[in-house]
């Protein structure tokens, strides 16, 4: 039975982490980190979890307890955002290569030049490579239902890699909306007891974690690491029809948003999909076959299923939040268009980046895009593909 | 779809204009309403001007976008009209309510033109007089709940009570100068 409630986005993420009562937070509990720590700070006060609160002294040391208490056997979690997810960068190497199933929330920000506080996915998609499962949320609620599906997908014998919880910053983490949040032993039972095989003060089985990796070893860390990521696929599929299976609320790789009959869409991640989705409504009213394809597993990324799901649209337009500066498309765009490859009769793509540090979008931004796809549809040249939306000038 | 009011709050960094975004967002939510809200945030210091957002309905409302047609307006602090055009893209049907001591008619030729309702309260006298400080957020929060009519006004009474006693749950003796600060105020709100 849910409870109806109002939370902002790290609230929501703060009490689904109560509900968890993880081992070990490694904490940096200011910016540039979120008001997650903060919250789960008065949770350890009050003595209503017993977690043990690390507070450390920068995010590259919040990280390595994390590591340190994961390598021991122990479920470890933290939360940061922007330059804080930046300063992390070596150590999220290690947890992923170790295969420590670390839960870190991610509150998704613009990285610094210029000096910038606001939304965008340049953080997130700047630790693409990192070899962590990324998965992302639109609003409050998928923060929170993100944040207790995290943990049994990361957890899994078949995967044990670390696992990004990503939202979008301000827009989701400061807006107090809506929510339905679940019960104290409804989420302790579906996140369960993390009981780790082997572990580093397993006396019966002594264990060395964070070895070199000579030349002969490295490779095969690294395929393996590919294996988990693939076998991800699975267990989050799993988890996600079985949180909706107890909640009614059911999660996959990305949402479809009356796509079936659409002539044109947009791949959307984040916040700003909410705002794709009132677009679509408005333009259906009006008898236009528009869709939304709303990306929330971004690592593993699930190429097949997307390119299935975009093969009856004539055009689309790829959103990113973030710059490549490969000067041809940013990351979303680059990955959703080689997963069209393959496709017989490919739609044709084009790529808008949008909503750096903050830039607003619109209703009417969207509108406008799917403007320009009913373009390309009816002369069928695409123009120029790579593109931006909201910048002066 | 039913229709979603869209409210904008114009104050400076300190006087307390988000928390009173997020109170109207709490009471609306206890009248069983969607609501957002939300500010918007830049290089924050006190007494810098800041924006804050709410949208209230009876359906999810998924646009995560700023507000730029507001239904009202609430100002709480009456120098932003100098420097902030506090009635861009207004409802002319709605209403804009700013903290000031001139009635809506002194204060309406600075609102270029705008040809809604104006209401005004003077909500740092109340403050002071009822709290011994200035703290305007509570009687533009009443204010704003008596124009608009997004809440119920005895619900909202009733639920602010209720709020007050858990904000507060450490010095009890302030809920119910709050209390009579919100009442009054929802009473010396003029509408012109």
């Amino acid at each position: 039975m849910s409870i109806r409630d109002r939370l902002s986005g790290n609230e929501a993420v703060a009490y689904a982490m109560k509900q968890i009562n993880p081992d070990v937070m490694g904490a940096f509990p200011i910016t540039p980190s979120t008001e997650i720590p903060q919250y789960f700070a008065q949770y350890v006060a009050n003595g209503e979890v017993d977690t043990e609160y690390v507070t450390v002294e920068s995010e590259h040391s919040s990280m390595s307890t994390c590591i340190g208490a994961s390598a021991a056997g122990a479920r470890a979690v933290t939360a940061t955002s922007s330059c804080g997810l930046a300063l992390m960068w070596e150590l999220l190497y290690v947890a992923s290569s170790s295969r420590l199933p670390v839960t870190l929330a991610l509150v998704c920000r613009a990285l610094t030049g210029p000096i910038n506080i606001n939304n965008d996915h340049s953080d997130a998609m700047g630790a693409r490579d990192a070899g962590w499962i990324q998965i992302f949320a639109e609003n409050n609620q998928e923060a929170y239902d993100n944040y207790i599906q995290a943990m049994p997908i990361s957890e899994n014998p078949d995967v044990r890699l670390p696992i990004m919880v990503c939202q979008d910053g301000f827009i989701t983490s400061h807006a107090v909306e809506n929510i339905e949040l679940e019960t104290d032993e409804m989420v302790k039972n579906f996140v369960g007891e993390y009981n780790p095989e082997n572990y580093l003060l397993k006396h019966e089985n002594p264990l060395a974690v964070g070895p070199y990796g000579v030349s002969p070893y490295y490779m095969e860390a690294k395929v393996a690491q590919v294996q988990a990521m693939k076998n991800a696929k699975k267990v989050i599929l799993e988890v996600g029809k079985k949180f909706g299976d107890e909640t009614g609320r059911y999660y996959g790789f990305f949402e479809s948003y009356k796509l079936e009959d659409a002539d044109s869409a947009v791949v959307i991640i984040g916040s700003s999909a909410g705002t794709a989705r009132a677009t679509v409504d408005k333009l259906r009213a009006e008898g236009r076959k528009v869709g939304m394809l709303k990306v929330r597993v971004f690592r593993p990324f699930p190429f097949e299923e997307i390119a299935e799901a975009l093969s009856g649209v004539k055009a689309v337009a790829v959103m990113d939040k973030a710059e490549s500066f490969s000067a041809a498309g940013g990351p979303l765009f680059a990955e959703t268009r080689s997963a069209l490859y393959d496709l017989e009769n490919r739609p044709k793509a084009i790529n808008y980046v949008y909503g750096l540090g903050g830039r607003d979008f619109r209703v009417e931004d969207c509108e406008y895009i799917f403007d320009q796809l009913d373009e390309i549809i009816a002369t069928g040249k695409t123009g120029e593909v790579y593109r931006h939306i909201g910048q002066r000038g | 779809m039913s229709k979603t009011v869209e409210i904008r709050w114009h104050g400076r960094g300190g006087q307390g204009a988000k928390t009173a975004c997020l109170l109207l967002a709490d009471a609306a939510f206890s009248s069983g309403k969607y609501v957002q809200g939300f500010p918007e945030y830049g290089p924050e210091r006190m007494g810098a001007p800041i924006t804050a957002y709410n949208r209230i309905s009876d359906e999810r409302c998924t646009v995560h976008s700023n507000i730029y047609d507001p239904d009202f307006v609430v100002v709480v602090d009456e120098t932003l009209i100098e420097s902030v055009d506090v009635t861009k893209g207004l409802n002319p049907d709605g209403a804009i309510i700013i903290n000031t001591s001139k009635s809506p008619d002194e204060v309406r030729p600075e609102l270029g033109g705008y040809t809604g309702k104006v209401a005004t309260i003077d909500a740092a006298k109340i403050s002071e007089e009822i709290l011994g400080k200035n703290f305007p957020n509570t009687p533009m929060l009443a204010a704003a709940v008596k124009v608009s009519g997004v809440v119920d006004a005895d619900k909202f009474v009733q639920d602010m009570e209720a709020s007050f006693k858990h904000k507060f749950a450490t010095k009890p003796q302030v809920v119910a100068g709050n209390m009579t600060v919100l009442t009054r105020s929802m009473e010396e709100v003029q509408v012109g």
